[in-house]
């Protein structure tokens, strides 16, 4: 293999796991603050996909992603206000149970609204604008996935640790009660995680369907999953983990399928998690939870 | 506050019931509404004599557009030839009409509902893994069916009940093999489905005829991908470092532009080539610029003179899909498709059978169909041992200024 295609190779499996970064986050501070897996983010990450190829048949680009992160965000807190919220006294199962009712139903909207045949997804054409360095070439948006997914990550973390909605943030993770009876209002701040998390799904929608260009109801399943993993592999709760879990998800995947073992790629994902659960269950960064009786 | 809540969850609950409900209500009232317009022309009261076709064919799923494609030429047919003479006796011709889904389980299924439904012969279907698997079913039950599209060599191998009107994928693959040593290429990569029994035979077939003719190291470069990937960088980074003369990949046309898009953006320039399957305008629309240049083989040309059914069928045809703008908007303009010109061969042939077997009894119409000729629009049509139609002409195409360009014809002996 020669160092160019190295090159290549690593710049797919970058931009690649920008994408699942991004998503990651949504399941991973979702969990933090609600301890529930929220397993309708790929759908979200699905509807985003949909909502920009609608948009685009009748806006410029720049207003199109406006609205696009705009729908996004509004099913990702109308989702939580319709199906979360009622249950939050309810055991943690129920809530569970609740998401994944929500994930199909709206893959089963989605192929009722728009048919199950692929859609092709719209062109931004300064994304797809193609570069050459040398023998490696690639569009502009391969680039911009792993540079734009740090970015939004730091911006995160600043949001976190040093503002108030974020220290309201990280109380609520630690205490839920307490931090209620201290007159946060979890609500707002529940609200919130949704919205940060819808946002970057969106973005994340964006980049990777301008990548791979169609949408189908069923797009957001498999990716939604390998997410899900990248959340759990580094340490689900923690932000630092999932961006380095969607990393580590996205250079593998790439490089089995660059080596010839494409049939194994997305076996390989899963693997990872049960490697991942029996061997070091809290995750690369994920702390030890002590339970206080 | 939450009683409201379950009550308006309770009825979008309801509703994506009813929505379920109505979506399948409209395709078994689409097809229920083919099959009583045959019966309106000629109302059953000399007797009833009706005579049911089956129509197997995707209509939804991976290939659910070209599909769709050869439902209409089919349609066509029966529209101008809606009866039959069985035997001295008027019968009127009822299309049944499932839908295969493209997968292959459910092909099974629409499969047993046709024979359910009492068809006395079957037409279909694209795509050659359905065929595949449906191929048992028509056996079993002694119905005789007629593949349309469907080019793998298996789905009439060992089938005695399996007959069909298009080429085969070992002359297809040789065809374009040939094409692309005459074009001067020298080196050849090749990209299938894994499990799709259309796209790793033909690349097979294709790798077979180009190792003959340029010696076994002219495969630089061989990569598999699975069904709904459309992610095609890491296989197609590979095959640049190879650097192929021509890139032969036979795949669904769903497929087909995320790889042309996706090669173009990596800097690949070989020439890239496919099957029948590629002859949609769908493919170019989506893949826009990045389609130029890409070649292909079918079984039919629009613009070819040489045979007068051909040109009367396209006139005909295009006035059909004009008719009716479902039709227009779904077939992509109104450009006939080979598949459809297939579908419209096949009903002929079909109805040639049943006028030579003399009775709707299937055995007598499977024996029937070995020895019929029809003079068809994709040339004439008789069957060789294995029920394969005696084809040896297949036509290249390749994409010029948004659109499928006839190249020429290739003939092998």
């Amino acid at each position: 293999m020669s160092f160019s295609t190295l090159i290549q190779h690593c710049l797919t499996g970058i931009s690649l796991g920008g994408a699942y970064a991004l998503i990651a986050i949504g399941y991973t501070m979702v969990y933090g603050i609600l301890r529930l897996i929220n397993f309708a983010h790929g759908e979200i990450f699905m509807m985003a996909g949909y909502f920009m190829i609608f948009s685009m048949a009748s806006f410029p680009w720049p207003i199109s992603v406006t609205i696009t992160i705009a729908g996004t965000i509004l099913l990702g807190v109308a989702i939580e206000r319709a199906a979360y919220k009622p249950l939050r006294s309810a055991p943690r199962m129920s809530i569970m149970i609740s998401a994944i009712g929500v994930s199909y139903l709206l893959q089963n909207l989605a192929t009722y609204l728009f048919s199950a045949l692929p859609q092709s997804y719209p062109e931004i054409p300064i994304l797809k604008k193609i570069f050459q360095i040398g023998a490696v070439s690639a569009s502009l948006v391969t680039f911009i996935t792993p540079v734009l997914t740090i970015l939004l990550v730091y911006a995160l973390v600043m949001l976190i640790n040093h503002s108030k909605i974020g220290m309201a943030m990280r109380a609520v993770s630690k205490d839920f009660e307490t931090s209620a009876l201290m007159g946060i209002k979890i609500n707002n701040v529940i609200s919130m995680t949704f919205v940060i998390g819808s946002f970057l799904a969106a973005v994340g929608s964006i980049l990777y369907f301008t990548d791979r260009m169609s949408v189908t109801p069923f797009s957001g399943t498999l990716p939604g999953l390998k997410c899900f993993v990248a959340a759990v592999f580094g340490g689900i709760g923690s932000i630092p983990g999932a961006v380095v879990g969607g990393f580590v998800i996205g250079v593998c995947e790439t490089a089995l399928v660059a080596l010839g073992y494409s049939t194994f790629s997305d076996a390989f994902t899963f693997v990872l998690l049960i490697v991942m659960l029996l061997f070091r269950p809290t995750g690369l960064f994920g702390e030890k939870n002590i339970d206080k009786v | 506050m939450k009683r409201r809540l379950a009550f308006a969850l309770a009825a979008v609950m309801s509703f994506s019931l009813l929505a379920g409900c109505s979506s399948s209500g409209t395709t078994s009232a689409a097809g229920s509404s083919a099959g009583s317009q045959a019966a309106s022309e000629q109302p059953a009261a000399d007797g009833g004599n009706v005579v049911k076709i089956g129509v197997f064919e995707p209509v939804t799923g991976e290939n659910g557009g070209g599909g769709f494609q050869e439902v209409l030429g089919i349609r066509y047919a029966n529209q101008l030839f809606p009866t039959v003479e069985i035997g001295g006796t008027e019968y009127t011709v009822e299309l049944v009409e499932v839908d295969n889904k493209s997968d292959k389980t459910e092909a099974v299924t629409a499969a047993q509902s046709l024979v359910s439904s009492g068809v006395s012969i079957v037409l279909g279907s694209y795509g050659s893994g359905v065929s595949i698997a449906a191929g048992p079913i028509f056996e079993e039950n002694s119905i005789p069916a007629i593949g349309v599209s469907c080019t793998n060599p298996q789905v009439t191998a060992g089938n005695d009940w399996y007959f069909r009107v298009c080429f085969i994928d070992p002359f297809q693959g040789t065809v374009m093999a040939n094409f692309a040593t005459q074009e001067g290429a020298k080196t050849a990569a090749i990209i299938t489905q894994l499990g799709d029994d259309y796209s790793s035979g033909l690349g097979n077939y294709f790798k077979k005829a180009f190792a003959e003719a340029n010696g076994e190291a002219s495969i630089v470069a061989e990569e598999q991908f699975q069904t709904n990937q459309t992610d095609f960088k890491a296989i197609l980074t590979n095959i640049k470092s190879a650097n192929p003369d021509v890139i032969f990949a036979p795949s669904s046309i769903t497929t087909a532009p995320l790889l042309i898009q996706q090669a173009r953006e990596l800097g690949i320039t070989s020439t890239i080539m496919a099957g029948d399957t590629w002859e949609n305008q769908t493919i170019i629309d989506n893949a826009g610029e990045n389609a130029e240049g890409v070649c292909i083989s079918t079984f039919f040309d629009e613009n070819d003179t040489s045979n007068p059914a051909a040109g009367e069928f396209v006139t005909g045809f295009k006035e059909f899909l004009n008719a009716n703008p479902d039709y227009l908007n779904r077939n992509g303009g109104d450009g006939v498709a080979a598949v459809s010109a297939l579908g419209y061969d096949a009903y002929l042939t079909a109805l040639e059978a049943l006028k030579a077997a003399g009775s709707t009894d299937t055995t007598a119409i499977r024996d029937a169909i070995g020895s019929v000729q029809v003079t068809g629009v994709t040339g004439n049509i008789t069957f060789g041992e294995n029920g394969d139609a005696n084809k040896d002409m297949a036509y290249i195409k390749t994409v010029e200024d948004g659109a499928f360009k006839f190249l020429k014809t290739v003939t092998l002996n």
